[in-house]
């Protein structure tokens, strides 16, 4: 638990002090949701249709840039290796850089939504089940992304192999976090939200226990 | 020139051989189907394609966690060469599936929960095919790929119920009950032609992979060599 606090305190001060960095994939985000309503056309009915899907797309697309950043800076100077020889638990670095990538991507979602609202015109007043849904979204995105971020960081193609990897696995979180804002914003009479939150739930759930089961494995040497 | 194993070649054509009698049988001697008329004869190809690519897949799955916990080689090895044939299998399945739903649903392609969380598989383990061919170190190859088929795996089902969620039109899943007895034979004999296809190509493939492990990790002398194959 000490371990996991200090790596988390350690992530965030470091996406803290590169907050260019935050704000740049930020900017990636909000430049694709301006992208994709070139590619449906001025029809504004089918923009705010699609809103919520665009707004998961960009931040799905966003993530692997985030991810594989949180990963980039251990391999300078070997800096992973050092963290290794530290008596912590892989663990604890795992869910510390796991945690400190969901908070990044929370972040990013939210930043996100404004966007969306003002380019999409697809609001919605019920900003606590929005904010909860992109909770649980990120968090799916954040577990396995952490642990593939690991992987593919210490390969030779990183920049195509972590979307490779990671966007199959994510479908469910896509489909089920879609789902849920769409229905936040475009409304709800049949109370569909909650089996998509609880598959997001679930889905969470399942693999922040399998990466913290596996990463040490991954990082081992 | 090394000894090459006997017991794949014969399973691979026996396979063949099975195939050729199922299909010919399938395509001349069953009846047509009453609704679908001459498509649904895809049938006898696609079924077994599915049970064997789920089969491989298993297998690939079950190769990945043997390797996480015994790190024994042999089972990389496995693992590599049903991910492979899982792939193919797959692919082939997803082919398949689009030239029987053209004529039959008049769409190429369907967002039903079991055409879906094919295509998803596909890329994943395609992806794990990728990540292979980047890593050098073959210990981390092996450990990485292994950690990444467990995570694919486990995700099957997630997938397979949120695409169910979302949508469905598949056609409910056949079982002997539910298919007359006309189809069974051919049915049948390619089921077991796949198998054993399947089976000889793996068979084959992990000798591929574990010749080129082997060579890898310890290149002189060359006499040990044979003793991993």
């Amino acid at each position: 638990m000490k371990d996991l606090l200090a790596a988390l305190r350690k992530d965030l001060l470091l996406q803290w002090r590169g907050r260019a960095q935050v704000i740049a994939i930020f900017a990636f985000g909000a430049a694709a949701l301006l992208l994709f309503s070139f590619a449906i056309g001025p029809d504004s009915a089918a923009l705010r249709e699609h809103a919520a899907g665009f707004l998961w797309l960009g931040l799905l697309l966003a993530s692997t840039l985030a991810l594989a950043e949180s990963f980039e800076r251990e391999m300078e100077e070997q800096a992973l290796e050092g963290l290794l020889l530290l008596p912590a638990s892989p663990r604890g670095l795992y869910y510390g850089k796991a945690l400190a990538n969901w908070a990044h991507l929370a972040l990013l979602g939210v930043a996100l939504v404004p966007v969306m609202v003002v380019l999409y015109d697809a609001g919605t007043l019920r900003l606590f089940s929005l904010v909860g849904v992109i909770l649980l979204g990120t968090a799916g995105l954040s577990a396995p992304g952490t642990l593939y971020a690991a992987m593919t960081s210490q390969t030779r193609a990183r920049q195509t192999l972590l979307p490779l990897l990671l966007f199959p696995l994510v479908v469910p979180v896509l489909l089920a976090a879609v789902k849920a804002t769409s229905l936040l914003i475009l409304g709800d009479p049949m109370g569909q939200l909650r089996p998509w939150t609880t598959l997001l739930a679930a889905f969470g759930v399942i693999h922040w226990s399998i990466g913290g089961l596996l990463f040490g494995r991954v990082v081992e040497d | 020139m090394r000894h090459s194993p006997t017991g794949p070649k014969v399973l691979v054509a026996l396979g063949v051989a099975l195939l050729l009698a199922g299909s010919w049988w399938g395509l001349t001697k069953a009846p047509g189907e009453v609704y679908m008329g001459e498509v649904q004869r895809i049938m006898y190809v696609h079924v077994p394609t599915a049970w064997n690519a789920m089969l491989a897949m298993t297998f690939a799955f079950a190769a990945a966690v043997m390797f996480l916990f015994t790190n024994e080689w042999k089972w990389d090895a496995r693992m590599e060469a049903a991910i492979e044939v899982g792939v193919l299998l797959a692919f082939l399945l997803c082919c398949q599936g689009a030239i029987w739903a053209k004529p039959t649903w008049g769409v190429w392609w369907d967002w039903d929960p079991r055409l879906t969380t094919t295509a998803v598989l596909l890329f994943a383990f395609a992806g794990i095919l990728a990540l292979r061919r980047f890593v050098d170190d073959p210990v981390k190859r092996g450990t990485w790929s292994a950690v990444a088929t467990v995570i694919a795996y486990a995700d099957v089902p997630i997938v397979y119920y949120s695409v169910r969620w979302w949508n469905s039109l598949h056609q409910m899943q056949s079982s002997p009950a539910t298919v007359s007895s006309a189809f069974h034979l051919p049915l049948r004999l390619n089921a077991f032609g796949v198998l054993f296809l399947m089976t000889g190509f793996i068979m084959l493939r992990a000798r591929i992979a574990s010749l080129r492990l082997a060579e890898e990790i310890a290149p002189p002398p060359a006499d040990a060599l044979g003793e991993l194959a």
